[in-house]
């Protein structure tokens, strides 16, 4: 079980130097297996996130293609495509990202409920025990902080078990106990349920929980 | 659409309340144009087509002195009382005349709001072997004859089944309670011409006069039925000819009048609930525009989660439907509020026939209103629907950052 991309790029339009575009990801090829945590770093406006996009099936490359095990992912209409993000992918993104009209564990069980699958609040409530939010399932989004927020998005991800997860800065706005809270977590569900991490990160502590570190610099993979 | 589509849906009407409420205030304002309006048209339309069956005549023949037709027409239409009076052998005289198939005579006779009357209402005296306008109506809630000081009363008059009402001290039974007409014929009282004999006799001992030249014997008006295939206007011009100091007037000429007055009502109206249909639907767009601007965040993460574009239309075309739904509803509601209760308000405002709907039709409207509502609603956030659509999840994502 891995996600493969085959010589992927991302280019927008935009007038840069004599030409009319500019690649947010340059050519390149990288596989990322289940059991383990890949690590990205790089500078800002490096394409890290840009990267995560395309591999979670958030955003069509302008060239090469994209595989989850056999399949390839864009080549999927839309709604098949939806599907197999719901079912198979699991995304953090950066910033804010619950609906505000919903409680924090209807948050996270609105993967499952969007297609009808069994909820997974067994899950949901271990992934909250496990980052310390158990006492804010019945919150609002509108009443926890920046690093509740996330955490919160993080189970949302986690109480799927997607065969991938992606994680973009996740965190970013935590303390280092939490940091570290959320790096284990990830280092353990790769590890023990034999699925794919992808991490992008600035921090530096992430490093100690990847067992692939890749760097970015200008679109490229160094 | 599933349940589970629906119950996230409503969580967010549910949740929203300022925004679901305005939404719904938006759509509630159409829906109250288009119930209220369409009632109001039809009720015209419904108290134009009683008047003419009501009416149930060709020609109507009156005193020369009546012809002051405003006064005539107000006895109709809005239920003034008057009286007028001529000699009953232009009974004799119009069933002479070619073409008429057969003649009725009718007898007024305004009540006092004195105390000899119980109320002040018109006293319409028919003679029932000859009647072929009145006596239809009064069969359905009568099935025998109008007895000697029997009366059948209209539905605005204010006595019920069996009460004695007193008319110049004369002491009447109520036996029948006539089907609304939403004419001035709702405020009148029936009765035959023994009891109105009896009646004009009493009014003239407290000195009503209904006196005339030539004899006792008096009518009001003789309503008259043309011969299928005759000229209606031919026959008219031989009656005014014939018969003098009597105006023959065709009762067509008196409902033309009020239709014209309605097809003025009915425009202004229509032209009203296009005006409201199009400025509510303008707005309702642009605040469609804005929400899912103002949501855009939210729809971005439902996309991370896994929702397709088909998914998130849905979904904004449920909850608008769900919203127009509620304004439907709200609309409906307050225009039955206004329209129902104050029916004969309205009614004295119009100086027109009109008859409420009966409530199978009114819920028929109702339902067709809150349709439309429905569909407005949804049909002004297709657009905002469709252009979330075809954002690219990844894209948005970027941009919310």
């Amino acid at each position: 079980m891995a996600v493969k991309a085959e010589s992927i790029a991302k280019r927008y339009f935009r007038k840069t130097g004599g030409a009319n575009y500019f690649y947010a990801v340059k050519p390149l090829t990288l596989e990322i297996e289940a059991g383990e945590v890949a690590v990205l770093t790089g500078r800002s406006g490096s394409g890290k996130t840009t990267l995560l996009n395309i591999l979670s099936g958030l955003l069509a490359p302008t060239e090469g293609k994209v595989w989850i095990d056999s399949t390839d992912l864009y080549s999927l209409d839309d709604k098949s495509l939806s599907r197999l993000r719901g079912e198979r992918i699991g995304v953090v993104p950066q910033g804010r990202s619950a609906i505000d009209t919903l409680t924090v564990l209807e948050n996270i069980l609105l993967p499952a409920k969007l297609y009808g699958r069994p909820l997974p609040v067994e899950a949901a409530s271990r992934w909250m025990e496990r980052l310390d939010i158990a006492n804010l399932r019945d919150a609002r989004p509108a009443e926890l902080s920046g690093g509740e927020l996330r955490r919160m998005a993080i189970v949302r991800a986690l109480a799927q078990s997607p065969d991938f997860l992606f994680a973009d800065e996740p965190t970013g706005d935590l303390d280092d106990e939490n940091t570290n809270l959320v790096l284990s977590a990830f280092r353990d569900y790769a590890h023990e349920q034999k699925k794919a991490v992808f991490v992008v990160t600035h921090e530096n502590d992430a490093l100690q929980y990847a067992d692939h570190i890749y760097k970015m610099d200008g679109g490229q993979i160094m | 659409m599933t349940m589970k589509h629906f119950s996230l849906s409503l969580k967010n009407l549910l949740r929203k309340p300022g925004r679901t409420v305005t939404l719904a205030l938006l759509t509630a304002f159409l829906a109250l144009a288009v119930f209220g309006g369409s009632v109001v048209v039809l009720s015209l339309r419904s108290g134009l087509n009683s008047l003419e069956a009501r009416l149930g005549a060709d020609i109507i023949l009156v005193p020369s002195e009546a012809q002051s037709k405003v006064s005539f027409q107000n006895m109709f239409l809005q239920g003034t009382t008057g009286a007028f009076y001529m000699d009953a052998a232009v009974l004799d005289k119009a069933l002479e005349v070619e073409g008429v198939e057969k003649a009725a005579p009718q007898t007024f006779l305004a009540s006092l709001k004195a105390d000899c009357c119980s109320i002040k209402i018109q006293v319409i005296g028919i003679d029932p072997e000859k009647d072929f306008t009145v006596q239809p109506w009064i069969a359905r809630s009568l099935t025998r004859e109008l007895g000697d000081m029997d009366v059948a009363v209209g539905c605005k008059v204010e006595a019920g089944m069996g009460e004695i009402i007193r008319i110049y001290e004369q002491r009447c039974k109520v036996v029948a309670r006539l089907e609304a007409t939403g004419t001035g014929l709702d405020t009148a009282v029936y009765c035959n011409m023994n009891t109105m004999n009896a009646l004009l006799a009493a009014a003239e001992e407290k000195g009503v006069s209904h006196k005339i030249e030539s004899g006792d014997a008096v009518i009001s008006a003789v309503y008259v039925k043309v011969k299928d295939g005759c000229d209606i206007d031919a026959v008219n011009n031989r009656l005014n000819s014939h018969i003098r100091k009597v105006a023959a007037v065709r009762t067509r000429s008196m409902i033309t009048g009020v239709s014209d007055s309605l097809a003025g009502v009915s425009r202004t109206v229509t032209l009203l609930i296009a005006a409201v249909w199009a400025l509510a639907f303008i707005i309702l767009l642009l605040a469609f525009a804005l929400i899912i601007r103002e949501r855009a965040r939210e729809f971005d993460v439902l996309r991370l989660v896994g929702a397709s574009r088909g998914m998130l239309s849905r979904m904004v075309l449920l909850e608008s439907s769900l919203c127009g739904l509620l304004g439907g509803l709200i609309g409906v509601g307050l225009a039955a509020l206004l329209l129902f209760p104050f029916a004969q308000l309205i009614e004295s405002a119009l100086k027109l026939p009109y008859l409420m709907p009966d409530v199978g039709k009114a819920l028929l409207l109702a339902a067709g209103t809150i349709l439309l509502s429905v569909a407005v609603a949804a049909l002004s956030s297709v657009v905002a629907a469709y252009r979330l659509s075809r954002i690219d999840p990844g894209t948005a994502l970027r941009e919310g950052n």
